[in-house]
């Protein structure tokens, strides 16, 4: 029975794994998203599963590894200087066709940077960040209810596509707390089971998980298999939502939390008479290039808003072209821009 | 004294665990040895359709061409973590980590450690012939004090690259494991003992004890520049003095 | 004693020495024979000497030998 509860984005993220059926968390504890690993810890044992403090994001990853391959639901988080260091395990996963799912809590960079929020791994989620020829779906939740809808689904294209699968959120959306519906639990017991699993065995022949071929034709074709995927993938699972976009002259494109700062924009400047929409991909890969094509037609301006140097803007502007303005307003260094800040954007590039 | 014979009978054959494919591994190289060993002790146990093993990166990168159990290969120094994933996900399932020196002791060494220190209950064979084999013979942290290797062309300097590091001894003074034991292959003797010890390495898990290790002094006969005999003496009479034969933790 | 005797599959054979050194009753040889891949194969020299002990093929990194031993019946 779904129940409504105040909690916070980091909570959220866990508890919806633990109702998807997450049967084996690993992760190390880093700041923006420490309430994650301690929801897991508090709640994970008591339902017979297993979490698993790791001694760092490089054995986190491979446990996420080890579980996926033993056909299992599995989890990590992490935040932008941990996600850089679990790059390899995520090529190793997506090269061995594994699920999983992978939290990046967007904090400051580069380096150290800081604890504030950001979209600054962008690039490292969307465009690679491990090596070779691979994708990751990235879903980019913009409200803490978002946060748990995301990632419930999260583990169904995982397991669907045999991928892993990012949830981009920030340091914002980790720490602010929303009243959330909970969704059903799904029983990990009644998961449809994984027949190319190393699961054991018995009565069939031997499941080898790996992503190697000595043999350049056999790479080719594991590739090219991969490649198959992920054009599936771009065709079937793009979403993304448009706020008052109908008779707009200029929208925002914006993701997260930048994204929701965005819709208080569009209606304080409706509220001045300026025709402002709002363009958000949910999946930041697969990027909504299509719609956006096809919006951009009919505006003017689309004006990309990041907690970035402009990062998204490439691939908006690779979907836009030159059918309309592409300018970009950015903060850096954790800052969050304000709705006041971004309108006085808007009214920059307006008429 | 006259003796009827009756018949022939065959007293050693292929273990049924091992597929039988031709191996990749030089000549004289002991990781055939190892194989053969954990392939009789999965017969023995009877656990092939509940056996996964973790291949490393090295030479035994192929490691899961030899089993007729489910397999994984893992990232560079991460089989420990790997195997902890699996058999914490499937606590069911007999879990190894097979790992040569630079997988376990060097890239591995924050995993190798912390899997030991969590007590998980896996097996782990730590295969350690003191240089990187497959990637053409590099120094690794085993390799011994005057040694010669690819970065070391002038023998290892202890003032420029430490020690051989004695990683059992390490791992022995932790609290969880349960077995913690350095054995070799050079003669039937040792082969016959290096058995004994894989079979309790792998019969701790399958009785629940907790975290097993198992190094094995193996040759390289190719990047130490001897033929294989010469090989087998040299672990014999010179690398057994470095790191001592023997079990170093041994509870249950 | 019992007399034994082994079977040294040719092609698996990489002529590494291992089972001549290990044979306590020095049986084993190199044939001279060169296989496919190249290796001069191990053969038994002295066959009539052979107790199927099994410690070549213990040693044997490649399993390319297999042991027979005669049964007994007083």
């Amino acid at each position: 029975m779904a129940k409504r509860v105040l909690m916070r984005g980091n909570e959220v993220i866990a508890e919806a794994a633990i109702r998807a059926g997450c049967q084996c968390y690993f992760a190390y504890p880093i700041t923006p998203q420490a309430e994650l690993l301690e929801h897991m810890a508090r709640n994970m044992p008591r339902l017979g599963r297993t979490f698993v403090q790791a001694e760092s994001e490089v054995a986190a990853i491979s446990m996420v590894y080890g579980a996926s391959a033993a056909g299992v639901r599995t989890m990590t988080s992490s935040s932008s200087p941990g996600i850089s260091l679990k790059m390899e395990g995520i090529s190793y996963l997506a090269g061995s066709s594994l699920p999983a799912v992978i939290v990046n809590v967007v904090r400051g960079g580069p380096g150290l940077g800081n604890i504030a929020p950001a979209q600054c791994d962008y690039f490292q989620a969307t465009k690679g960040g491990g090596h070779g020829d691979y994708h990751m779906i990235v879903l980019a939740p913009s409200t803490v209810p978002e946060a748990g809808e995301l990632t419930m689904l999260a583990f169904e294209l995982a397991d669907q596509y045999r991928t892993p699968v990012m949830i981009l959120a920030d340091g914002m959306l980790g720490q602010m707390m929303e009243p959330v519906l909970l969704p059903d639990p799904v029983d990990p017991a009644a998961l449809p089971a994984k027949p190319w699993a190393a699961t054991g065995a018995k009565g069939r022949e031997p499941n080898i998980i790996l992503s190697f071929d000595l043999d350049p034709e056999g790479l080719r074709r594991m590739n090219l298999e991969l490649q198959a995927r992920y054009r599936t993938i771009r065709e079937k699972e793009v979403r993304h939502e448009e706020t008052e976009t109908e008779d707009a002259e200029i929208v925002i494109a914006a993701h997260g939390t930048v994204a929701r700062i965005a819709k208080s924009v569009v209606r304080m400047a409706r509220a001045e008479g300026i025709r402002l929409g709002l363009f958000r991909p949910i999946t930041v890969w697969p990027f909504p290039y299509e719609p956006l094509r096809a919006l951009s037609s009919r505006v003017e301006t689309v004006l990309t808003v990041e907690m970035s140097a402009g990062q998204m803007w490439e691939d908006v502007r690779l979907a836009v072209a030159e059918r309309a303005k592409t300018p970009f307003y950015g903060e850096l260094g954790g800052v969050v821009p304000t709705p006041k800040g971004i309108l006085r954007e808007v009214k920059r590039h307006v008429g | 004294m006259s003796v009827s014979v009756e018949r022939m009978v065959k007293v050693f054959e292929k273990p049924r665990s091992l597929t039988g494919a031709h191996s990749t591994y030089c000549p004289g190289c002991h990781h055939g040895i190892l194989t053969r060993i954990i392939g009789q002790t999965i017969d023995d146990l009877g656990i092939v359709e509940r056996t996964v093993g973790i291949a490393p990166v090295g030479c035994a990168v192929f490691a899961y061409r030899w089993y007729r159990c489910d397999a994984l290969q893992a990232a560079h120094g991460r089989a420990s973590a790997v195997a902890t994933g699996v058999k914490r996900a499937r606590p069911d399932l007999v879990v190894f980590a097979y790992q040569g020196d630079g997988d376990f002791a060097s890239i591995g060494t924050a995993e190798s450690i912390h899997a030991a220190n969590r007590g998980e209950n896996i097996t782990v064979i730590f295969v350690n012939n003191q240089v990187y084999g497959m990637t053409g013979g590099e120094m690794a942290p085993t390799t011994l004090v005057g040694q010669k290797t690819t970065t070391t062309p002038d023998g290892r300097d202890p003032a420029l690259f430490g020690y051989p590091i004695r990683f059992s001894e390490m791992i022995a003074q932790l609290e969880a494991p349960v077995y913690v034991t350095r054995q070799a292959l050079f003669d039937t003797k040792r082969i016959q003992e290096a058995t004994k010890a894989i079979r309790k390495a792998f019969t701790n898990q399958v009785e629940r004890k907790g975290y097993s290790l198992v190094e094995v002094l193996a040759t390289c006969p190719t990047n130490w520049h001897m033929k294989p005999v010469e090989a087998n003496r040299h672990v014999a009479e010179v690398v057994t003095k470095v790191f001592p034969l023997g079990d170093l933790v041994n509870r249950g | 004693m019992p007399k034994g005797t082994v079977l040294v599959d040719e092609e698996r054979c990489k002529g590494c020495g291992l089972c001549i050194a290990a044979c306590p009753q020095k049986v084993l040889g190199f044939s001279g024979r060169l296989n496919r891949s190249g290796y001069d194969v191990a053969c038994m020299e002295r066959p009539e000497s052979c107790l199927g002990c099994a410690f070549c093929a213990l040693t044997c990194p490649d399993v390319a030998i297999e042991v027979y031993r005669e049964k007994v019946a007083s």
